[in-house]
């Protein structure tokens, strides 16, 4: 390596210098990024998460009090996006591996919806879910069951949006795990006379479980940050309860960091707040992401 | 080669095609009943394709036809009315990679019976004694039938997937490469269980290993490029064989 390096004519040898340089310096720089993002937040909010600051609600025009009714809208959204997109992309997921003809027309353009699912603004998600879960299939059962709690936004439609957004992510990693399963434990299990829906069962689905939780916990991590989708679905700026009921608007705390910080008559007051907010969404965030690494690092070991 | 044993498996002109490139070539062949019948050749000269074809496996693969017909108990079995998870049933396969599934010995074993029957416990306790006495592993593992199969030895995951494949009760076995990976003890051990259990089974044998040909089967095919090049009693193919393309491959100055 070393004679050979040398043995280079200049320019070259300077080019590679340059690169190197280049490449480091960037590297550098997203580490000291994050680093001084994360460190700003924990040492301006770090003081401000405190048990009352997650337990309270918000009092005095925002400008008080904590986010307990924004954090438990924040968990109850996600837990209902997972339970309307996992079984959903999971099962997108199995088709696409264990049932459809690889070069058929029709998956083809499953997969080629996927992809282009996953790259469209999460405000279009938004508007899809007035349009289509608020007006439409709201609406819609409202006038079937002669309600009128459905037409309007609410955690239910919210969750069904942020499902459909991160439907591309699920369906993605879930194929990953399944294909992970090596095709001879298939072809052994069918060689005794299993069905195809008994080898993905019972063979399948159990080796490739910790990929699909992994997807499912990377998908929710993408959800729980997620605003513009919400924005007209159902979230709402101030609450006085606890949704009991998923027909309820909610409180999310992505959004009241931006009601904190856009929408408060004295922005500079509800400083404080913002950065312990943003530190209990980043935790959060980072809380779900280090699960699935763990769990993925758990697989592999396997 | 005697005629008076019955067949078990015919085929007449069977080809099989992957996509636009025809694997086998009108393959026409007899396999007699509870003998072992194995067939040698070269990389890629179809006889796992043939094997495979047997109890349609190759039907996963996507853009793959068949030909002519093939024949097992009489019936042929590409024809409409056969329902291949029956078809499987009948026909054991073991594997060239052993791959025991990643649950514990006992679990493989009744893997295939529980799929549709519920047996009694007790019933599947003696099912898996008796095919693990079958494949010779009783003795070695009778006391961690609960333990994961994938902490066995490669030698007895082999014999684990021989015992699984046995435990549902198949008329044909079929073996693709099953000692590939095996050292030469394991292998050996697999051989002898190949030689016991062919009073109870038609064993259709692929072997990239000449020697382990003519140690254990009754009948040898040869296939080369597609086609089967010949097939007769494996004393004959190893001594006097009467294509020169057989005569090639067994001296070595071919493949």
């Amino acid at each position: 390596m070393q004679t050979s390096t040398s043995s280079m004519p200049l320019p070259k040898r300077l080019i590679g210098f340059f690169a190197v340089t280049i490449a480091l310096t960037a590297a550098v720089a997203v580490l000291g990024i994050i680093l001084g993002m994360v460190g700003s937040f924990v040492s301006n909010g770090g003081g401000g998460v405190t048990w009352t600051f997650l337990s309270e609600f918000p009092r005095n025009n925002n400008t008080e009090g904590g986010i307990w009714p924004a954090l438990a809208g924040t968990t109850l959204l996600v837990l209902l996006m997972t339970i309307l997109g996992v079984p959903v992309g999971t099962a997108t997921a199995i088709y696409l591996t264990e049932f459809a003809k690889q070069d058929s027309w029709f998956a083809r353009s499953v997969r080629f919806a996927v992809n282009t699912l996953a790259g469209v603004p999460s405000i279009v998600f938004g508007l899809f879910g007035v349009g289509f879960f608020i007006q439409f299939m709201g609406n819609g059962i409202d006038g079937w069951l002669g309600t009128s709690s459905f037409g309007d936004g609410s955690l239910l439609w919210s969750a069904a949006t942020l499902a459909v957004l991160t439907l591309p992510v699920v369906i993605v990693a879930v194929e990953e795990a399944l294909r992970a399963v090596p095709r001879d434990l298939r072809e052994a299990s069918l060689a005794l006379g299993a069905t195809r829906w008994q080898t993905i069962v019972k063979v399948v689905v159990p080796n490739a479980v910790t990929g699909i939780l992994t997807g499912s916990i990377l998908a929710v991590g993408r959800g729980a940050g997620e605003v513009a989708a919400i924005l007209f679905v159902g979230v709402t700026y101030s609450s006085e309860s606890i949704p009991s009921a998923v027909t309820e608007k909610f409180m999310h705390l992505g959004y009241h960091l931006f009601v904190l910080s856009t929408q408060s008559p004295d922005v500079d007051l509800t400083l404080p707040l913002q950065y312990a907010t943003t530190l209990v969404l980043l935790g959060l965030t980072f809380l779900l992401n280090l699960t699935a690494i763990l769990i993925r690092s758990r697989l592999r070991k396997r | 080669m005697a005629k008076d044993i019955p067949l078990k498996i015919e085929t007449h002109d069977f080809s099989f095609y992957y996509g636009a490139k025809q694997a086998l070539h009108n393959i026409t062949i007899g396999i007699p009943e509870r003998r072992v019948t194995a067939f040698i050749g070269p990389s890629g000269c179809g006889k796992s394709t043939f094997l495979r074809s047997i109890n349609r496996m190759n039907d996963l693969i996507d853009g793959t036809r068949t030909d002519g017909h093939m024949v097992v108990d009489g019936i042929d079995v590409y024809s409409k009315e056969v329902d291949v998870v029956t078809l499987r049933r009948r026909i054991g396969m073991v594997f060239q990679k052993s791959i025991p599934f990643p649950k514990s010995i006992y679990e493989n074993i009744t893997y295939g019976l529980t799929l549709n029957d519920s047996v009694s416990k007790s019933d599947l306790d003696s099912i898996v004694e008796s095919c693990l006495r079958k494949a010779a592993l009783w003795d070695e593992v009778k006391d961690r039938l609960n333990n994961s199969a994938l902490g066995l030895s490669g030698g007895q995951q082999q014999r684990l997937c021989i015992a699984r494949a046995v435990a549902i009760n198949p008329d044909i076995l079929l073996m693709d490469e099953p000692c590939s990976a095996l050292d030469p003890i394991s292998t050996g051990k697999v051989e002898e269980l190949i030689t016991e259990l062919k009073d109870t089974y038609t064993i259709v044998l692929v072997t990239h290993n000449m020697q382990q040909a003519a140690r254990v089967s009754d009948n040898t095919g040869f296939f080369l490029m597609g086609s089967l090049i010949e097939f007769d009693r494996t004393r004959t193919i190893f001594t006097s064989p009467s294509k020169k393309e057989t005569e090639d491959y067994i001296t070595g100055r071919f493949g």
